[in-house]
């Protein structure tokens, strides 16, 4: 007897990813309500920063919402290395290793429920931002465009959440992971633009921190119209993202399956 | 000789809860690390705000944004603990202090000794980076002493609030009730900026905040111009008052499960 096609066996760990997600309202609520809390809570605080000489825009909302998506999209580390990391501790995954399936087929397929997540954020994020006024320089192109990208970015993040999981076999050491995507988000240029931040430090730590070009990359789209530099360093950024994390993944994987 | 039980007690409680602290990095390392983290990405990043027109907090924005952490982290320094009371529970260890304590007050001051001890080892590690970056320091002595008493008794008051959860629940699973309104409270105040320069809801809110008037004293404190201090010590301690209340009837309730 064959083994399934590649398409069947993604297939098949891709539907069980995804119910697993759907199933799990530990990981969809704090993915979509830490966000929105966050940006509910951050502008209100900060709108006053509009009246700075040189802010971009008017509204704070529109500035701040670009960093919900990339927060929303950090949040796939844990979520995807978590269950991963729940197959490993479980023995599901030493007993997939005795199958024919391909180690392609079950990183494409472990990230489908990061996926769907991370569609469903887009689409909350979006109307959400819609919703509470935010403007859109670009309109409904831009807002797919800033979907692509954020799912781009959600896959990236993903991948890495399972090299984590893949080298520590352990749900604990990547729930560890949350305090750094926290520090990644916040020395960037979440709160202010990169040329407003005063401290040069504080800037220089924001101009090396990919984070800060994804934000920036969602922002031009609200704010700038189609900014192509942004764009560029924003797209370059996330699939940069995704081909290391599919690298790390790979070899990650070898090396799980090889202590198998 | 029950004067001294009760000091034993809660000295061995204390100093049980300060060794699993000191001891376990995933206790240890995010209490230490996540005020720093604040401070660093507000009063770092967020640095441009003290140009806002109508910003005039003479201190510094370093200045303004340290007392955030101090009382923040003073707030989640109690919450912590009271996790700790929870997991206690969880794993059954805190029912058999309860059942040998002869006094059990004692046990639930040994666990507010612990979070006082610390949140102070978090406030002394940001004091000194503060101070390093640069922050100026307009209050005298005594004004500094007074913003540390409102920190301390926002530490009490979390801790109140956050083992009276625990004592009730006695699981680690409500956490997140015990974070998350602490974490409401904290952000619900003018962080960024003071009460007169916000806008819309969330100027309402602060003002009907109690964290405000703590927050906005110690503010004031730390630059030498003490206005608004009696009716933040009067806010604070009233949330002591009934934290205290609150965490000691969940100790009954443990006790009645207890048996």
């Amino acid at each position: 007897m064959s083994a399934p096609s590649l398409g069947v066996q993604v297939g098949q760990i891709a539907r069980r990813s995804v119910l697993r997600t759907l199933r799990q309202p530990a990981q969809i609520v704090p993915a979509l309500a830490f966000p929105l809390f966050l940006l509910a809570l951050n502008t209100p605080g900060l709108e006053r920063a509009v009246s700075l000489p040189g802010f971009p825009t008017d509204s704070y909302l529109t500035f701040a919402l670009a960093v919900t998506f990339v927060q929303g999209a950090l949040v796939a580390i844990i979520n995807s290395g978590t269950d991963l990391a729940n197959d490993i501790e479980t023995g599901f995954l030493n007993r997939l290793a005795l199958t024919p399936l391909r180690g392609v087929a079950l990183i494409g397929g472990l990230l489908a429920g990061t996926v769907v997540l991370g569609v469903i954020q887009a689409i909350a994020f979006l109307l959400v931002g819609l919703a509470a006024g935010a403007s859109f320089a670009t309109g409904l192109p831009g807002a797919l465009a800033i979907a692509l990208l954020s799912l781009l970015t959600v896959i990236g993040f993903g991948t890495l959440g399972i090299v984590a999981a893949l080298r520590t076999g352990s749900g604990e050491a990547v729930q560890g992971l949350f305090p750094v995507a926290f520090v990644l988000l916040f020395m960037s240029s979440g709160s202010l633009p990169r040329d407003l931040i005063e401290r040069d430090w504080f800037a220089t730590v924001a101009t090396y921190n990919p984070v800060s070009y994804l934000i920036e990359g969602v922002r031009s789209l609200l704010i700038d119209g189609w900014d192509a530099r942004a764009l560029a360093l924003g797209f370059g950024v996330a699939v940069g993202l995704v081909a290391l994390g599919l690298a790390l993944s790979s070899a990650a994987l070898r090396t799980r399956l090889v202590r198998t | 000789m029950r004067e001294g039980t009760f000091r034993a007690t809660t000295g061995a409680v204390a100093w049980r809860a300060l060794h699993n602290f000191a001891t376990n990095p995933a206790l240890l390392v995010p209490s230490l690390i996540f005020p720093l983290f604040f401070f660093i990405a507000f009063a770092g990043g967020l640095s441009a705000v003290e140009d806002v027109p109508g910003f005039d907090f003479p201190s510094g924005y370093t200045a303004f944004q340290f007392v955030f952490v101090m009382l923040q982290s003073a707030a989640m320094g109690g919450v912590f603990t009271g996790l700790s009371v929870a997991a206690d529970f969880e794993s059954g260890f805190a029912r058999r202090l309860l059942l040998a304590a002869s006094d059990r007050r004692a046990v639930l001051l040994g666990y507010g000794l612990a979070a006082l001890v610390r949140w102070l080892l978090t406030v002394s590690m940001i004091t000194v980076i503060a101070l390093l970056a640069g922050m100026h320091v307009d209050g005298s002595g005594v004004d500094l002493f007074g913003l540390l008493g409102l920190a301390l008794l926002v530490n009490l008051a979390g801790f109140g609030w956050a083992s009276g959860v625990a004592l009730r629940a006695r699981s680690i699973q409500a956490g997140p009730i015990m974070q998350m309104p602490t974490f409401l409270i904290l952000f619900l105040a003018p962080v960024y900026v003071p009460l007169d320069l916000l806008t819309g809801w969330i100027d309402t809110v602060a003002a009907l905040n109690p964290m405000t008037a703590i927050l906005e004293a110690g503010r004031a404190l730390i630059s030498g111009d003490p206005s608004g201090v009696a009716l933040a010590f009067a806010v604070v301690l009233a949330l002591v008052a009934l934290f205290a209340l609150w965490s000691l009837r969940g100790l009954r309730s443990a006790e009645r499960a207890a048996g």
